[in-house]
């Protein structure tokens, strides 16, 4: 298992595009902390973000994981090309000539993305300690280490995102036209859901069949935290307005992403076994 | 030392088997590129698969290498006793346009190819040097010429010492210079005792190199056996004479020769049927009062050879 991480290892970071898109991926998912900058001091309006309760325990949990997943599609360029260059270079053959099986070769791939998910995911959460550490109003042990399941759909998100970058290089085999695919295919889902709720379903049917779609699956799995802020909260009772919104990561949602990842891996290997290369 | 061990071993009396091919099939739709083709690899011979362009040599070696699938037939490495990826470990394999990542300098490359065929790195200078690469092994992939990728190619297929080195057409889109050193390359390693397997379709190249050869035309086989096997005909003599029609006369009587042709300047073809050196057939001709203006002996080469067999076969 180290050998394939090696392996892909060597091949991406050899790379100087791959190299530069990972280092500004972590660098940004680093950044969020200088949301804790933004700061007005315009004479009588005092504003701290820090300080409205973003950073707040275990509120930051959702908040950050939630803000750093949109820093994925860096990575997702990485994942669509380093398996698109295999093709458009060749080197897949050779490695395969060389002795790499072709489940070897889907794993070493799956693998890498397990560990930029890990990764991640790490870096998230000791980003957001720190930060919470720093600005929270609540630092009880108990409530730091609550809703920590923010941490584990967030993994679960990135590698189900991920995997599907996957699938799309080994299908199309161009970098560029996987990205495509891939935003064609979020379109999809929202033409999906439109005509669902236009023609078939009411509103809470259209939402079940849609969390069963890839993307919309991933989305959900996380729901937005803006909501759910104090602030927001008090300016909603204020005029009149109540949220009932159920903010809580499901099993099912994790286990939806989970079957999705599975079949991205398996069909990857399907294809490339069936493949004439 | 090491020399000494590596004799021992090939007169080893077990005939080891390194590739066994038996009724191997490939479809694409409805071309049959390769059809119903069996051979076997022995350890220690060179062999050469020839056959004129899309003639299945190609397909053949993906399908033994992992990247082409068959459609029937099998095939198994080393009498079976592995899978075919721990197999192509301890295979030299370079296949059409050599394969590697652009960016990467030859040393890194070759380390990648290291790490895959699960061997320690610490050939790769060797090899290099042996491909006379080694003064630009900083260099990345993508500067170099396509000699310099060729030979990249066969240092990364010898980095393990493989058991059989398998090279298709190596010497394919090279300038003299650079078909020169590959073929230099390839005598040195087969020097060695390395099993090769070589695809072309240039026969010179195999007559040069070559013990055995596999004959291929339209995915089917033709010949397989010794390349002197294929060339155990006895040769004929081509013949010029004053006299045309005794001389025809006499030949048409003699049993020795199995064909006698004339073209239309005078000049005889027979061929034999038996061996017979061109003093004999000198003295005798003399003593029946027939003079020769011309007498040569002259053996068929692998190219006329290979062009009889492909026609014959394409009636």
């Amino acid at each position: 298992m180290l050998r394939l991480l090696h392996i892909e290892f060597i091949k991406l970071w050899n790379n100087r595009v791959s190299r530069i898109l990972i280092i500004s991926y972590f660098v940004l998912l680093t950044s969020i902390a200088l949301v804790a900058a933004i700061k007005f001091d315009i004479g009588p309006i005092k504003f701290h973000l820090a300080e409205q309760g973003i950073f707040n325990f275990p509120y930051i949990w959702h908040f950050n994981t939630f803000v750093t997943a949109f820093f994925k599609l860096f990575l997702a360029i990485v994942i669509v090309s380093m398996m698109a260059n295999e093709y458009s270079n060749k080197t897949i053959k050779q490695n395969l000539i060389d002795g790499l099986s072709k489940k070897e070769f889907v794993l070493s791939k799956f693998l890498t993305v397990i560990s930029f998910s890990l990764i991640s995911t790490l870096f998230v959460f000791v980003v957001s300690m720190v930060l919470g550490l720093i600005y929270s109003d609540y630092n009880e042990l108990s409530i730091i280490f609550s809703d920590l399941e923010f941490l584990l759909a967030f993994f679960v998100k990135l590698m189900g995102f991920f995997s599907f970058c996957l699938f799309l290089g080994i299908l199309v085999k161009r970098s560029a036209f996987a990205l495509g695919f891939l935003i064609l295919w979020q379109v999809f889902e929202g033409f999906v859901r439109g005509m669902l709720r236009w023609k078939v379903f009411d509103g809470d049917t259209t939402d079940l069949v849609m969390g069963f779609f890839p993307l919309n699956a991933m989305w959900k799995l996380i729901d937005e935290p803006f909501s759910r802020l104090g602030a927001v909260q008090s300016v909603a009772d204020q005029i009149g307005e109540k949220f009932e919104m159920d903010y809580g990561v499901h099993w099912y949602e994790i286990l939806i992403v989970l079957g999705w990842t599975f079949l991205f891996v398996y069909f990857s290997y399907v294809l490339l076994k069936r493949r004439d290369l | 030392m090491r020399q000494v061990s590596i004799n021992l071993l090939k007169i080893s009396p077990i005939l080891e088997k390194i590739l066994t091919v038996n009724n191997l099939t490939k479809k694409f739709g409805y071309l049959t590129a390769v059809k119903d083709l069996s051979f076997s690899i022995e350890k220690g011979n060179v062999y050469g698969i020839l056959g004129p362009n899309g003639s299945g040599k190609s397909t053949t070696l993906g399908i033994v290498l992992n990247v082409v699938n068959r459609s029937s037939g099998e095939f198994s490495w080393f009498n079976g006793n592995t899978s075919t990826h721990e197999a192509l470990k301890k295979v030299g394999a370079i296949i059409e346009r050599p394969n590697f990542y652009p960016y990467m300098t030859a040393i890194q490359n070759l380390k990648l190819v290291c790490k895959i065929k699960e061997v320690s790195d610490d050939k790769i200078e060797e090899k290099l040097a042996l491909v006379g690469l080694l003064d630009r092994k900083n260099s990345k992939f993508r500067t170099y010429s396509l000699g310099m990728k060729q030979r990249l190619a066969i240092a990364s297929a010898l980095l393990n010492d493989p058991e059989i080195l398998i090279l298709d057409e190596p010497t394919n889109g090279l300038d003299p210079q650079g078909i020169h050193q590959i073929r230099e390359i390839i005598k040195k390693v087969a020097s060695q005792g390395t099993t090769i397997l070589l695809a072309s379709h240039l026969l010179d190249e195999v007559e040069k190199v070559c013990s055995h050869v596999v004959i291929l035309r339209k995915g089917q086989k033709l010949y397989s056996g010794r390349v002197d096997g294929l060339m155990a005909s006895h040769g004929f003599f081509e013949l010029k004479s004053g006299n045309t029609d005794s001389l025809l006369a006499f030949l048409k009587s003699n049993p020795s020769f199995s064909k006698v042709t004339t073209n239309g300047n005078g000049l005889i073809t027979a061929f034999l049927s038996e061996e017979m050196n061109s003093e004999v057939l000198n003295r005798t001709l003399m003593e029946k009062g027939i003079v020769l203006s011309h007498l040569v002996k002259r053996k068929e080469s692998l190219e006329e050879q290979f062009l009889a067999l492909t026609k014959n076969e394409a009636k």
